[in-house]
């Protein structure tokens, strides 16, 4: 905190009169008045200890605020308005050598602690932090008069994405950007389709909005950076008139310190954590980016993933490195990969007790993907633990995984010629005789998620590869 | 009474005028953009043989992906060298 709130120089006590302690070195306060030089600041009862001028009424708490005082009574030395040593509570000891005085408070205890600070009182410091940490922050102020339902005039402004969303008071914002180091006005992103810069006050407001927790902004921060990024190219994921959106994949310790799921039902609801950070992404496209359906969104039938999908590897289950490491970061650190797909479709196999026998029916699954005759795609697959053991027990690795599917993903093109079997959708003629692949070589992406029964896996379908759509794209996270 | 931060850009798009819809297209330059979806040039070929028959001179453009915003040098270009432009948006 600033030392905005200069302090008198020279020994200085801050106390309250609602501390025992406090009360119990009263008179010694009296005392140093008397035989030296000491301004006491009262937090609650301006004449307390006494009715003085050399005492002070820290009346707005700001003289507490600002020089991060945590208890009382605090003895203080200043120099120029700012501290130069303390001690707390109270401790003749240790106040006869800190004031070099002699013979303090005789006849009180040698020693006991103090109490809480009124300024790091529970039911103040919201109004604190906003009195004295509000103007860091430079949104427009929106007023929502008494009468008014401030849940209905979030919606009546235009703020949600159709569910309830929380009012981002300015308590509400200053509590999220606890949640990281970065400065309110840092401009994070450029966010389409506006083109606008994006801070990271904004989106710490839209995270608010979604019902995020402060430990996930970071996480949300470096999700806004990979999809604002020109690779990734939100703005065609917007427009397009398929069903895709932004899937969210977070990696590394970051997982398990904010409780994401990477169990059961991960792809679903229930986890706080996996249900509002791909929320917050969408809102801040929503509200900052100017991103809308039915402005630039132009998605004919959407996908109930658009309401903002993020989820976390199971990588602790897994038999390879994590899906990160595939992509050249490293197991200690925290990453969030972007990756434009529509809705995710299941892949059911309960008989498979070989890898070949699973794979070639993931194969068979898989060409259909998007449609039967759509090739040079992309997609994520997300490996159900049971699934995974085939592969785990054959001692497949990633790179063989992929191998042995994508051998078994070459489309003749004679098949899906426009006019074949009687549909007109299909290859251009020009096309016919050659062998073409279903997805683009790189475009098959593995992770291991989900609950540990069921012989399932899923698939997302995806969009235009790069790099005329979209390019995968991971982010570090930093807090 | 309860006060929020504005979670939107607080920016507003600026207001254009249009241009005054010629009378007529005889003499004019009529830029037509093909966004790379397929078939778009049968449709837009077509309205070249209409325009042209008109008295307008056409020319033809092309995006390099339609999965993305036209090049700000391609915007440039249509808006200094064609009266209007048509653009071929589906397939």
């Amino acid at each position: 905190m600033s030392s905005s709130a200069p302090l008198p120089d020279g020994l200085v006590a801050i106390v309250k009169q609602d501390c025992p302690t406090c009360v119990l070195v009263a008179p010694v306060l009296v005392d140093l008045a008397g035989r030296s030089s000491i301004i006491t600041i009262t937090q609650d009862d301006p004449t307390f200890p006494a009715l003085a001028d050399w005492v002070v009424h820290d009346s707005d708490l700001s003289m507490s605020w600002h020089n991060d005082i945590v208890t009382v009574p605090t003895l203080l030395k200043v120099e120029n308005g700012t501290p130069t040593s303390r001690i707390e509570g109270w401790d003749r000891e240790a106040w006869e050598a800190f004031t070099g005085m002699t013979e303090l408070g005789p006849e009180l205890p040698d020693w006991q602690p103090g109490c809480g600070s009124l300024s790091v009182d529970p039911n103040l410091t919201d109004e604190l932090s906003v009195r004295f940490s509000g103007s860091a922050m430079t949104s427009r102020r929106v007023e929502i008069a008494a009468l008014e339902d401030e849940w209905e005039a979030m919606y009546d402004r235009d703020w949600s994405d159709g569910l309830p969303v929380v009012p981002p008071t300015e308590a509400r914002v200053l509590r999220m950007l606890e949640g990281t180091t970065r400065n309110p006005g840092e401009v994070i992103a450029i966010a389409p389709p506006d083109l606008v810069e994006c801070t990271v006050e904004k989106i710490a407001i839209n995270a608010v909005l979604a019902g995020c927790r402060p430990e996930y902004l970071p996480v949300v921060i470096a999700a806004v950076e990979a999809v604002c990024s020109d690779e990734f190219n939100m703005h065609g994921v917007l427009a397009t008139t398929m069903d895709v959106g932004p899937i969210l994949i977070v990696n590394g310790p970051i997982r398990d310190e904010i409780g994401m799921n990477s169990g059961g039902n991960v792809l679903g609801q229930g986890n706080r954590a996996n249900s509002t950070i791909g929320r917050a992404v969408q809102l801040v496209i929503r509200n900052v980016g100017g991103g809308q359906p039915g402005g630039i969104d132009r998605s004919a039938h959407g996908s109930p993933h658009k309401f903002g999908l993020a989820f976390a590897e199971d990588e602790e289950g897994s038999p390879w490195e994590s899906f990160a490491q595939s992509r050249g970061f490293t197991a200690e650190q925290s990453t969030v990969t972007a990756w434009c797909g529509g809705g995710p479709t299941i892949m059911v196999d309960q008989l498979s007790r070989t890898p070949d026998s699973l794979i070639r029916h993931f194969a068979k699954s898989l060409l259909t993907s998007v449609a039967p005759r759509m090739a040079l795609m992309e997609t994520v697959l997300v490996i159900g633990p049971e699934h995974m053991s085939r592969f785990r027990d054959a001692g497949w690795d990633r790179a063989r995984f992929v191998q042995e599917l994508e051998s078994h993903l070459a489309i003749q093109t004679d098949d899906v010629l426009r006019g074949v079997d009687g549909i007109d959708e299909g290859a251009a003629p020009e096309m016919a005789g050659k062998v073409i692949s279903k997805f683009w070589p790189g475009g098959i992406h593995v992770i291991h998620a989900g609950g540990q029964t069921g012989l399932f896996s899923m698939a997302f379908g995806g969009w235009i590869p790069p790099p005329k759509g979209s390019v995968c794209t991971t982010k570090e996270i930093n807090r | 009474m309860t006060t929020v931060l504005d979670p939107t850009s607080e920016s507003r798009a600026e207001q254009r005028e249009l241009v005054i819809r010629p009378e007529s297209l005889d003499g004019l330059t009529i830029g037509l953009l093909d966004i790379s979806k397929p078939r778009g040039d049968v449709f837009l070929d077509r309205i070249e043989e209409r325009l042209t028959s008109m008295g307008a001179s056409v020319n033809r453009y092309m995006k390099p992906t339609f999965a993305k915003p036209a090049p700000i040098d391609l915007r440039h270009e249509i808006a200094t060298s064609c009266d209007a432009v048509i653009e071929a948006l589906a397939d």
